[in-house]
């Protein structure tokens, strides 16, 4: 196999690696803040994508213009779950919250999934904008355009993300409701508020993923567990609620997963299957994470 | 200002509070002292909003908080010095107290509290880009009650200020205790060092199996045979 071969599987897997960053990030804001667990995340990915794919065809919206508005309402559809089905979760106990919400999840995810069937069939679909096939050669390797965009545009979301947090003073509230829930309200901090707004951003995020997905991959009605998984996968790998690390972890996942494709082929996801056990076994709280004492 | 009527609190099925009645005056340093597991945090959990009598009415100046939610009795006035301290250990002693003010009123005055704060704990201005998880036991007393200044409370709350600490560096918190109360503040707070609460305080309220026992002026409960039998050991005033 020649270096090219490798570096170019690489490549790729960056690519992608940095869409299951980007998943990730959003599970591990609402697990950090509310400590529940949204299975059906994957599901509202794929809802993203969709409103994204709609925008298009319908309105001729170009996608990385329409990646805002998708966000949007997906931010809106994630305030109201969380009214709705997770915010009576919030006041039991940490297990049986996080109990509660996996079977919440998994009720979400199996009608959003339906419904996707039943009003949009269950083709694949895709944008294909007409800058599809664009793309650009450096050192012998291929950069096609929409992929290189999604991750610097992914990149772009983590890092504006990552000043919000940090530089904000809801940022900062969020940051204190997912390290100590009882002391931020002792703040002033009006925890289910922010709860509601975390939710919305996580939803948010899927979103952005799913409209990246749909330009550069494909979406259909059942993608949503798949993704659901990988999010799994690396909010576990970077640390449950380490926000940072998540993105790190995904391009990590999909690096490894890609590579792995020239040497096991089909079975590149159980490499990442395995590389998640490893951690769990070896480092419990993630590649990224602290201790916990 | 702040009148306890008569709560009962319970954890499921475990009743930790019968009819508690207290009361605490304004600009006072009450201290409710007892046994461990008497019911002293959960009385304070209770005036903060960490836990809700199921009966019984908490009055803060005049109006019932009781079932009211933890940030709206923040913006009222009420602030709570945690037990354990309850920091935000992985984020800066800065960012610890900016939350401290997250409340309107607080970041109206941010700056100006900021700069109180740093006088009286200088050491925080030195830490203040430091995480707070790295501070020492008594930096950290020392940021948890710097912090619940932030919000410029009328009623500070403090849960055993002294736990974790020397005698030296309790004796410090104290006479910081006592400067934030000569500043206007007033103050409530719970102890198991019950000697050292008793010499701040002005008046003080025991509680023993989830009830008020006793209360009265300190300085005679320093005196009180009972008293120092059963809290003090058996050695002199």
């Amino acid at each position: 196999m020649s270096w090219q071969v490798f570096a170019q599987s690489l490549l790729f897997g960056i690519f992608v690696g940095g869409l299951y960053g980007l998943a990730a990030v959003g599970l591990s804001l609402v697990f950090g803040v509310m400590k529940m667990l949204n299975v059906a995340h994957g599901e509202l990915l794929m809802l993203g994508g969709y409103a994204t794919f709609w925008f298009f065809s319908l309105y001729h919206i170009d996608p990385f213009l329409s990646l805002l508005p998708s966000a949007f309402i997906l931010f809106v559809i994630g305030m109201g779950l969380y009214k709705g089905l997770f915010s009576p979760l919030s006041k039991l106990h940490e297990e049986v919250k996080i109990k509660n919400s996996l079977l919440i999840g998994f009720g979400l995810s199996l009608i959003f999934h339906n419904l996707a069937i039943r009003l949009w069939t269950a083709d694949e679909r895709s944008v294909s904008v007409i800058y599809s096939g664009w793309g650009f050669s450096l050192f012998g390797l291929r950069f096609p355009f929409i992929r290189f965009s999604g991750l610097v545009l992914a990149t772009i979301v983590i890092l504006a993300l990552h000043q919000f947090l940090t530089k904000t003073y809801f940022g900062k509230a969020i940051r204190a409701t997912t390290e100590n829930w009882e002391s931020a309200a002792l703040m002033g901090i009006n925890i289910e508020k922010t709860s509601m707004i975390s939710f919305g951003f996580g939803a948010a995020l899927a979103a952005m993923a799913g409209t990246i997905v749909s330009v550069g991959y494909a979406i259909h009605p059942a993608m949503g567990l798949e993704w659901t998984l990988k999010a799994l996968i690396v909010v576990v790998l970077a640390g449950l609620g380490n926000i940072g690390g998540a993105f790190f972890a995904g391009v990590l996942l999909g690096a490894v997963e890609s590579v792995s494709t020239l040497f096991v082929g089909p079975y590149m996801e159980v490499v990442g299957l395995v590389i998640f056990l490893l951690v769990l076994e070896l480092k419990p709280q993630g590649l990224f994470g602290k201790s916990i004492a | 200002m702040l009148e306890i009527e008569k709560i009962n609190v319970s954890y499921g099925d475990l009743q930790a509070l019968w009819d508690v009645v207290f009361e605490v005056n304004q600009k006072e340093i009450v201290a409710l002292i007892g046994p461990n597991g008497a019911g002293k945090t959960t009385t304070l959990k209770s005036v903060s909003g960490l836990l809700r009598p199921f009966a019984g009415e908490i009055k803060f100046e005049g109006v019932e908080v009781g079932k009211m939610q933890i940030h709206k009795r923040v913006e009222m006035g009420i602030s709570l010095v945690p037990e354990g301290r309850g920091l935000f250990p992985g984020m800066t002693v800065l960012e610890n107290l900016e939350l401290g003010a997250f409340t309107a009123k607080g970041r109206s005055s941010k700056e100006e509290t900021l700069k109180q704060v740093y006088g009286l704990f200088p050491i925080l201005e030195k830490r203040k880009k430091q995480a707070a998880g790295t501070l020492s036991g008594g930096e950290q007393q020392m940021l948890a009650i710097g912090r619940g200044l932030m919000s410029k409370p009328k009623l500070l709350l403090f849960d055993e200020p002294s736990w974790g600490l020397s005698p030296l560096l309790s004796k410090v918190i104290y006479e910081v205790i006592g400067q934030i109360n000569s500043s206007g503040v007033t103050i409530l707070l719970i102890e198991q060092n019950v000697r050292i609460a008793l010499e701040l305080a002005k008046r003080a309220y025991i509680i023993e199996n989830g009830r008020i026992v006793n209360q009265g002026d300190s300085q005679n409960m320093l005196n009180d045979q009972h008293l120092r039998e059963a809290y003090l050991g058996t050695e002199s005033v």
